[in-house]
């Protein structure tokens, strides 16, 4: 073959290239966020009349122990906290009850709307550990995400209903904001720089929903009469729902059991 | 047997005095770098890093080394290597496009060179949508067939490919030629079935029902090596070496998935499953070069049964 065919060749060759990676660059991550449902006005709620549920998320069975995370692999993470760190994903406070279950309304506000919190919610990650472990926002709510630690995370959510999205956030960057149009529990989130980095996002179509603490407690407040099923997510331990009806003014106690392996 | 049949050498070099060996060696150092690619990206499935650089082809915005920490280490890693592949691979056609005179190798040189633009281009659409898995799948299998084509060129400019070499005569029986092309097809397929499982796109099953299949062909394929030319080093060796091979591979399988299995509510992938899962992915592609390598050593010297042999046939079959 002569020279020219194959300086020819190689012209070609870098053309297809280049061609293929700038064809990949070009497109652009998908859209992050759907567009939002059209708002419509706020049903009005007689404030008088709303009521509460309360409750607690009891478990039985064994404790789990929990399993340390080895941050060997990032001496950051490493000097970003003064002890072991320990997995979230099933955590039995010393009452028996469960911490990081997310509760919600799941039944029974369909012919609600609500307005969307003007605050945002925030996932931080520090310690590279997310912070809070499960958190709930409303669909459209602004989502605010923080880096305290002095390392690079990638906030990865994995949503089905949603726009996946993958953003990297170098140490101490500025907060990113995102939001879920969407209704979906659970979103799952991870970090694929550390693995170990596990967060759920649990988006609503109502203010209706809390995640349990160290009480293994929560409060639902100012639902208006009404019969509504209530769920209860678990990580590992999956869903549950009860059906109650509240009346005016009235405060309902909803308790959910958990049976461990 | 037929011996001492004299075969034209193709190449523009004598093969005898040593000249053109460069080229040769220099696909098996290719073939060496693949493999280390291979494990590269092996790594990265495992340690569940694949996305742990958002961006492609720039890495967190830049071509600057990012720091190596975490899941970067084997996500940018494997990038690295990955390239340097790449640039091999532009030496390689460039070499044999200057000095090789067979048209086909030349051919095969081109098409090293457009898998690997392809490959690319796989592994950014991966990273850019979030690792689907059929894009994952085939970014992995085309590794597989990219290495088996770099090995088969290793093999065609081997002065033991080259050099005059007696023919064998096969025997009644079932054909070698389509039992090896058998054993070497259905590795690729079970190379395909495990990456679609290791991408969460298929179940284990069809993985497992093709790990059957491959023991069976390869199996019989190098039993029947070792009795009909149990003497042709030539032939025995890539056999011996793909027999090895397979064995480890049986036995690294099961041992991969009983690790993935019982760690699967660790926090993070463990050392043990990686490593073994690793071997898991090196070794079989070692054991389809082994078997490729047998094939085409079966198609170089044995000929088909009730096949007229001259001397014209011969010279064209190389």
């Amino acid at each position: 073959m002569t020279k020219i065919k194959v300086v020819s060749f190689l012209i070609v060759s870098v053309l297809i290239m280049a061609m293929f990676v700038s064809g990949c660059a070009k497109k652009s991550e998908p859209s992050e966020e759907t567009a939002a449902p059209a708002q419509k006005a706020p049903t009005a709620i007689d404030q008088a009349t709303v009521g509460t549920i309360t409750g607690k998320i009891s478990y039985s069975g064994a404790k789990p122990t929990p399993k340390v995370i080895h941050m060997d692999t990032e001496p950051a993470c490493v000097s970003s906290n003064s002890g072991p760190v320990y997995t979230q994903d099933l955590e039995v406070n010393s009452n028996n009850t469960l911490k990081d279950v997310f509760v919600s309304v799941s039944g029974g506000v369909d012919n609600y709307t609500f307005t969307v919190p003007t605050t945002p919610a925030t996932l931080d990650q520090r310690g590279c550990t997310y912070h809070p472990h499960v958190l709930g926002v409303m669909a459209g709510q602004a989502l605010q995400v923080l880096n305290s630690d002095n390392t690079t995370h990638n906030i990865h959510p994995i949503p089905k209903e949603n726009p996946e999205w993958n953003t990297s956030m170098p140490p101490k960057a500025q907060p990113l904001d995102k939001k879920f149009n969407r209704p979906e529990t659970m979103i799952p989130v991870k970090c694929n720089v550390h693995p170990w980095m596990k967060a759920y996002i649990g988006v609503v179509k109502n203010p209706f929903f809390s995640v349990t603490g160290d009480d293994g407690s929560f409060e639902i407040k100012g639902l208006p009469p009404g019969d509504y099923t209530v769920s209860a997510w678990q990580e590992k331990l999956g869903t549950q729902t009860m059906k109650v009806t509240v009346g005016p003014k009235e405060s309902k106690t909803v308790d959910f059991s958990f049976k461990g392996e | 047997m037929i011996k001492g049949v004299a075969l034209k050498s193709p190449l523009k070099q004598d093969a005898a005095s040593g000249r053109g060996m460069g080229l040769h060696r220099f696909l098996v150092f290719l073939s060496l770098a693949t493999l280390f690619l291979i494990v590269a990206g092996a790594l990265v499935t495992s340690n569940d890093a694949g996305l742990s650089v958002p961006d492609w082809p720039t890495s967190f915005g830049s071509f600057r080394m990012p720091p190596m920490v975490g899941g970067v280490m084997y996500e940018h890693g494997h990038r690295m290597i990955a390239a340097s592949v790449g640039l091999l691979t532009v030496i390689l056609t460039v070499w044999v496009l200057w000095k090789e005179h067979r048209r086909w190798i030349r051919r095969l040189g081109v098409i090293a060179l457009l898998a690997v633009i392809v490959q690319g281009a796989f592994g950014g659409i991966t990273v850019r949508y979030f690792l689907p898995p059929p894009v994952s799948t085939l970014h992995a299998c085309l590794a597989q067939l990219f290495f088996a084509l770099i090995v088969s060129l290793a093999v065609f400019t081997a002065p033991s490919w080259i050099e005059a070499r007696a023919r064998l005569e096969e025997p009644a029986g079932f054909s070698l030629r389509s039992l090896s092309v058998g054993a070497v097809s259905t590795t690729l397929l079970q190379l395909l079935l495990g990456a679609a499982f290791r991408h969460h796109w298929f179940n284990l099953i069809p993985h497992m029902i093709g790990a059957g299949l491959v023991s069976v062909l390869a199996a019989w394929t190098i039993v029947t090596v070792f009795r009909r030319y149990g003497e042709e080093q030539y032939l025995t060796r890539p056999a011996w070496v793909a027999g090895v091979l397979l064995v480890g591979q049986l036995i690294l399988g099961p041992s991969a998935y009983f690790l993935l299995s019982s760690s699967a509510a660790a926090p993070q992938p463990t050392g043990p499953m990686v490593e073994v899962t690793v071997a898991h992915v090196a070794v079989g592609a070692l054991t389809l070069a082994a078997l490729l390598v047998l094939t085409l050593r079966v198609f170089r010297v044995v000929i088909p049964q009730r096949r007229p042999v001259d001397a014209a046939t011969l010279v064209r079959s190389t």
